[in-house]
């Protein structure tokens, strides 16, 4: 393949192209590809409008009827039963309660790390931030019986506490290791002049370098709220209590319980734990398929 | 300037506290664990010193045994459908769908940021058999075939855990794999065009060997996730039927905190990290390779 003929725009062989085909033959062309779009929207949506229409059936419509007709009456009960039997809303609350504290210390400290680890200099710098990435791949099981051990020998198992800390922890070294590759794109110069007017390297950090990463933090905090927010493992150790469930914990629970005997309230369950994040889907998409790509591509 | 890019007390204060927290939350317990894998007990009844006695344990031991081969079959089967769905993705969204893949992209990445519990349990009532079918059943009775009891027996219950998290992560490597095919330079593919290639030689000879590899790279990725698979498991089958489908995560979990035994629990553990640990080196190796390339 040569590279002689570089200097094509786009522009050109589209009409060079379109000339050369018949446009029903085109169309025809076009055919494989539509059903290979419309198959693939249907693999997503479907089994997600299909636990819509069964979080609104009653008992005995599972069992007469198809699970994919459509509800005979429509049991919009199910959702009141789901958060009521399903203590959603202690569950949902406990969730945040971890989620959002966690959150702004993994952010904090992430950022003031990698600023330190990029920006600062100091020996033992590579060597610290390879110890930090260490952290990545180390698996949960690895630490949670030492947590376990201490947290209950100084009472804290029996509140959300460890989660928020045990969490923050986890956090760290991702988060950590993008910010130093955000702050890499930022040169030194800025934080250079700035000193120069007078102001500390500290001072630095917090009105010069921290609002330049805005973009960064936020992409951070989307990787992180997904990880804490869908995390299993350390919830079903540290909030096994029924008034400490997080969302996954009591879903988990709620299906153990009562999914067997009655599945409208299950699914309606289901729908609920899946609209909250819908919502936030919604609004913030592209944000969260490039942050959570990033978070791959650095990590 | 080095002077104050220096400043001694301002790295302390920057670097400190999530240098502490890290360390005393993550490093410490891994040692920790690794000293628990020379004893036998746990917290509420002490711990008793018994040498290499879980380790000669964990070489015998039939359901590790199981267990590592259910972690390694899972992983690379799991793996390698995300990539090649998500490569395939990536293609269409780059080739076909082009400026208008915006609204597919974002549908089919969807499934990726909803929480495992949520999408096991619809699975397990998308693949139920008993009391009544579901929708997969129903399908499969429709159009001539039987129904099956997926969850009840291994080897489909497998197949059902494979077909669910490949489902749920296959839009996020189709876009992972499409950012890397925005990174060809476009004149290369054009001039290639212009020259006659079909589309089936340009994936060929030039797109599939320049994608290698954020290819690669994506493969490890997802090793290093699917090993470590814990969720989806535990919430769709967890585990059964029997013992059947338990990783080493979740084999790990039971002999901790059903059976008590923390000795075990954090040798299983080890074991875990060794392989996270071949993995991660490996990452770095193929990251390496694309800074010289």
């Amino acid at each position: 393949m040569t590279t002689a003929t570089t200097p094509v725009t786009p522009d050109y062989r589209r009409t060079m192209r379109r000339a050369s085909t018949n446009p029903v033959i085109k169309l025809l062309k076009r055919i494989p590809a539509f059903i290979t779009i419309i198959v693939l929207v249907l693999l997503t949506a479907y089994p997600l409008f299909w636990m819509v229409i069964n979080s609104l059936k009653g008992k005995a419509d599972f069992l007469d009827n198809p699970s994919y007709a459509l509800p005979e009456t429509w049991v919009w009960e199910n959702y009141a039963r789901a958060w009521e039997v399903g203590n959603l809303a202690t569950t949902i609350t406990n969730s945040i309660i971890v989620t959002i504290p966690s959150l702004i210390l993994i952010v904090i400290l992430g950022t003031a790390a990698g600023f330190a680890l990029e920006v600062m200099v100091f020996k033992g710098k590579n060597a610290i931030l390879l110890f930090v990435l260490a952290g990545i791949m180390i698996p949960g099981q690895m630490i949670i019986l030492p947590l376990f051990t201490t947290f209950f020998s100084i009472g804290l198992v029996g509140s959300l506490t460890p989660l928020i800390i045990i969490y923050t922890a986890g956090g760290l070294p991702l988060t950590t290791f993008m910010m130093a590759t955000y702050f890499r794109a930022i040169p030194r110069e800025v934080f250079e002049a700035s000193t120069l007017d007078g102001a500390s390297i500290l001072r630095s950090f917090f009105s010069v370098g921290f609002p330049m990463v805005r973009n960064a933090v936020f992409t951070v905090a989307i990787v992180q709220f997904f990880l804490i927010w869908n995390d299993l493992l350390i919830a079903l150790i540290f909030a096994g209590q029924r008034k400490l469930n997080t969302i996954q914990v009591g879903l988990l629970n709620f299906s153990g319980e009562y999914g067997a005997i009655d599945y409208g309230p299950l699914f309606a369950a289901i729908v609920i734990t899946v609209g909250g994040i819908l919502v936030l889907y919604l609004f913030l998409n592209q944000r969260i398929m490039k942050g959570l790509a990033a978070g791959a591509v650095k990590g | 300037m080095n002077s104050v890019l220096g400043d001694k007390k301002a790295i302390a204060i920057l670097l400190g506290p999530a240098l502490l927290v890290y360390t005393l939350i993550t490093m410490v317990p891994v040692l920790w664990s690794f000293g628990l894998t020379f004893f036998k007990g746990n917290p509420l009844q002490g711990f008793e010193f018994n040498g290499i006695v879980n380790y000669q344990r964990i070489f015998t031991d039939s359901y590790v045994h199981d267990a590592f081969w259910f972690t390694i079959k899972y992983a690379i089967i799991t793996s390698i459908g995300q990539i090649i769905l998500g490569y395939g993705l990536a293609l269409l969204y780059m080739f076909v769908l082009k400026k208008s893949s915006t609204l597919v992209r974002t549908l089919v990445f969807f499934p990726v940021v909803l929480p495992t519990v949520a999408i096991s349990l619809l699975y397990q009532k998308l693949f139920q058999s008993a009391p009544n079918d579901g929708l997969i059943n129903e399908l499969l009775v429709n159009v001539g075939l039987g129904s099956v009891d997926w969850l009840g027996a291994g080897d489909t219950a497998f197949i059902v855990i494979v077909i669910m998290d490949i489902w749920r992560s296959m839009g996020f490597y189709g876009v992972l794999l499409f950012s890397g095919l925005l990174d060809i330079p476009e004149d290369i593919i054009e001039s290639a065009r212009i020259d006659g290639a079909r589309f089936w030689s340009l994936l060929r000879h030039i797109i599939l060997p320049m994608s290698l590899p954020i290819l690669f790279a994506s493969i490890i990725f997802s090793l290093n996730g699917t090993v470590k698979v814990f969720d989806s498991v535990f919430a769709l089958t967890a585990g059964g039927p029997g013992n059947q489908t338990t990783p080493l995560t979740l084999y790990m979990y039971r002999t901790a905190f059903q059976f008590s035994d923390y000795g075990y629990g954090s040798t299983i553990a080890l074991l875990l990290t060794i392989i996270c640990l071949v993995i991660t080196l490996m990452l770095f190796r193929s990251s390496r390779r694309d800074n010289t390339l």
